[in-house]
């Protein structure tokens, strides 16, 4: 239907079929002593006969675990769905349904690292498609997990960083003012085992100020400044 | 230009550490206390003289929507403050700056905020993609908690208010307000419809208001240095300071402070180094955020930046997210791309949006590459008309203003595709 790659929309969204090897994998899912810990903390947010509102955080909590268990970013198989919900008191359909309709919990395995690339206008005026061909350049395909296990590239909606775009997410980190070629070492980087510089790609760049310095708040560049002397 | 010592966020840049020593170092959270002092009804007043109108799109005045809230529970229902950070609409980026970099005015603002309108607690909402930016958050908060800013007798005052952070999970539609309190309910994020309002039932049934995380950060400097300090900035109706986010076809993109109403062109030339090429070279400008309609390059070089000037020229000041585009740029695409977020965006509660936005981009995709039919300009506007005002919430006009504006100022480039391409197949 589409004329170009792009995510599926919400409602294309699938899950992973629910097979007898998948319940023999995931089927035992519990936290770990540490996000047993943090599960508590989390549902301590809200009001104690409101714990359903805890489904979000705790999704993402077992995303993570997951993704810890499987060397991946990480992605929510029924049973841990199933978990959560038993967790929260909650039907799992009511689970299912926030973990669909949430584009940010994988409902299918992905790799080690989810690149997604940015490709709202404010990103694509500044070369995004750049970013997505250098992403191809190396073997990749929107939507898909290289053979190696190491790369998902997703192409996704307004990141918020458009002031230094184009932009691709890895996993938690941000790259931004990315050209092919910066992107390129990114990857490269990653796939060697590294952790290249996050942020901005720009040399001379800090973060959101105009490249080259600051036209305001100079100050602040050296000092830790207290304007209230000057009100 | 506004002087630096007239501007809030003065760690906008993080050049300096969030911490909250050195966000104390920098004015805030001094003497919080004093200024719970002044009680309820003198913080809503000075906040309604400031002029400050909301910083999330609507420009609805704050003061104003504060004084919605019940002055007292006649049932023992709580209030709520909920902080919308979940920025995601194209362009914009300004909130992620004041999350990562100052957020302890966030936090002072939300106590500000929440004793003002008599809440029990603030929830956070903050997008699930600003993940580096939700840690600085939940950080600034706990540091805040261990110094007894906020929780029991929160700055000594013997006000009790609580302060959580939410993180979404990656849906636009969570920014309207209704939607983010069913996904804090620990749901699908598909708007409310209205009324009841929030402030009469919202968060949990209770009481509830919804501010921009801007809004809320710029309270404290606001009470401090007084409602006519921050309404001496701006035209009439438009006061204040501002942060303003440039994205696209200028030397230098970025995020910056300035005042209220201040011109497109001393904008982009004061802090963007002028347009891509040259100012001849600048096409067209969205001045608000992906919502607003495009404004071309005549009409948006002296206009004044704020709500009535950019109304004046059939668009809006939105979220201040100005996305530029010079004379290279492909306008069909740059609009279908933005077709193509709200398609995926739709939440597929209302029939006229979840299909209407996938019809709007596909005739999109054929304006673009030229192969749609004349007549199907008309059609697409048509079919805009079927979607503005036809659903719950404001998706579905956000996401038919942008390509009414593309029709009403650059018809003649979609039918030039359609022709070119007409004689193409012929030749």
């Amino acid at each position: 239907m589409l004329s170009r790659g792009v995510r599926p929309l919400m409602a294309d969204r699938h899950l992973e079929p629910d097979t007898p090897e998948l319940r023999a994998r995931w089927g035992n899912f519990a936290w770990t002593a540490e996000n047993a810990e943090q599960a508590k903390v989390i549902i301590a947010r809200y009001p104690a006969i409101r714990q359903r509102s805890a489904v979000m955080p705790l999704l993402d909590l077992a995303q993570r675990q997951v993704g810890v268990e499987t060397q991946t970013q990480g992605w929510l198989p029924i049973p841990v769905m199933e978990f959560v919900a038993r967790q929260l008191d909650m039907p799992a359909i009511r689970v299912v349904e926030v973990a669909t309709f949430y584009t940010m919990y994988n409902l299918v395995p992905v790799g080690r690292f989810h690149v997604q690339v940015c490709r709202t206008s404010p990103c694509w005026l500044r070369g995004s498609e750049d970013v997505l061909s250098a992403c191809k350049a190396r073997g990749m395909s929107v939507g898909h997990t290289s053979a190696d296990g190491l790369f998902t590239l997703t192409e996704v909606e307004c990141m918020g960083n458009c002031s230094s775009a184009p932009m691709f997410q890895i996993n938690d980190d941000n790259y931004e003012d990315l050209t092919a070629e910066s992107a390129a070492h990114i990857l490269d980087e990653l796939a060697a085992g590294r952790w290249p510089k996050v942020g901005t790609q720009l040399p001379g760049r800090h973060t959101v100020e105009p490249l080259g310095g600051p036209t305001t708040l100079t100050a602040m560049v050296d000092a830790n400044y207290d304007y209230r002397g000057e009100w | 230009m506004l002087a630096d010592k007239d501007r809030i966020f003065t760690n906008l840049y993080g050049y300096q550490p969030w911490n909250l020593a050195a966000a104390q170092a920098r004015g805030d959270w001094d003497n919080t206390k004093a200024l719970l002092e002044r009680g309820q009804d003198a913080i809503i007043q000075e906040m309604k003289d400031s002029g400050l109108r909301g910083r999330g799109g609507a420009g609805f005045p704050t003061g104003m929507k504060w004084s919605f809230m019940p002055k007292e529970s006649k049932d023992g229902r709580p209030s709520f403050l909920v902080i919308n950070a979940d920025e995601s609409e194209p362009g914009s980026c300004k909130d992620r700056e004041i999350l990562r970099h100052d957020p302890h005015k966030l936090i002072e603002g939300a106590l500000v905020a929440g004793f003002a309108m008599r809440a029990r607690a603030a929830y956070i909402y903050i997008r699930g993609e600003y993940i580096r930016e939700a840690e600085v958050l939940f950080a600034a908060v706990q540091e805040a908690y261990d110094a007894g800013l906020i929780g029991k007798n929160a700055c000594g005052s013997g006000y009790d208010y609580d302060v959580f952070v939410h993180r979404g999970a990656g849906a636009y539609i969570c920014g309207e307000e209704t939607a983010m309190l069913e996904s804090l309910e620990g749901k699908k994020g598909q708007p409310r419809l209205k009324p009841p309002f929030p402030a009469g039932a919202g968060l949990y049934g209770c009481p509830t208001t919804v501010n921009n995380v801007e809004s809320i950060a710029v309270a404290p400097t606001i009470l401090r240095r007084g409602a006519a300090w921050f309404a001496g900035f701006g035209a009439k109706g438009n006061s204040g300071t501002k942060l303003f986010q440039i994205s696209g076809h200028v030397d230098k993109p970025c995020v910056v402070e300035e005042a209220m109403s201040i011109p497109f062109r001393e904008l982009i030339e004061k802090h963007c180094g002028g347009i891509r090429g040259g100012w001849d070279n600048l096409l067209c400008v969205i001045p608000g955020g992906s919502s607003v309609p495009l404004v071309p390059a005549a009409q948006i070089v002296d206009a004044p930046m704020d709500f009535d000037g950019l109304k004046a020229v059939g668009s809006g000041l939105g979220t201040a997210a100005v996305i530029v585009m010079d004379k290279s740029t492909d306008v069909v695409e740059s609009i279908a791309r933005l077709s193509h977020f709200y398609m995926h965006e739709s939440c597929g509660q209302c029939t006229p949006c979840r299909e209407g936005t996938g019809w709007m981009y596909r005739i999109m995709e054929r304006l673009r590459s030229g192969e749609a039919d004349v007549g199907e300009i008309d059609m697409l506007q048509q079919v805009t008309k079927q979607v503005e005002g036809h659903t719950i919430c404001a998706l579905g006009d956000a996401a038919a203003w942008p390509i009414q504006g593309l029709i009403r100022h650059f018809r003649p480039e979609l039918e030039r595709r359609i022709a070119e391409n007409v004689r193409e197949a012929a030749e």
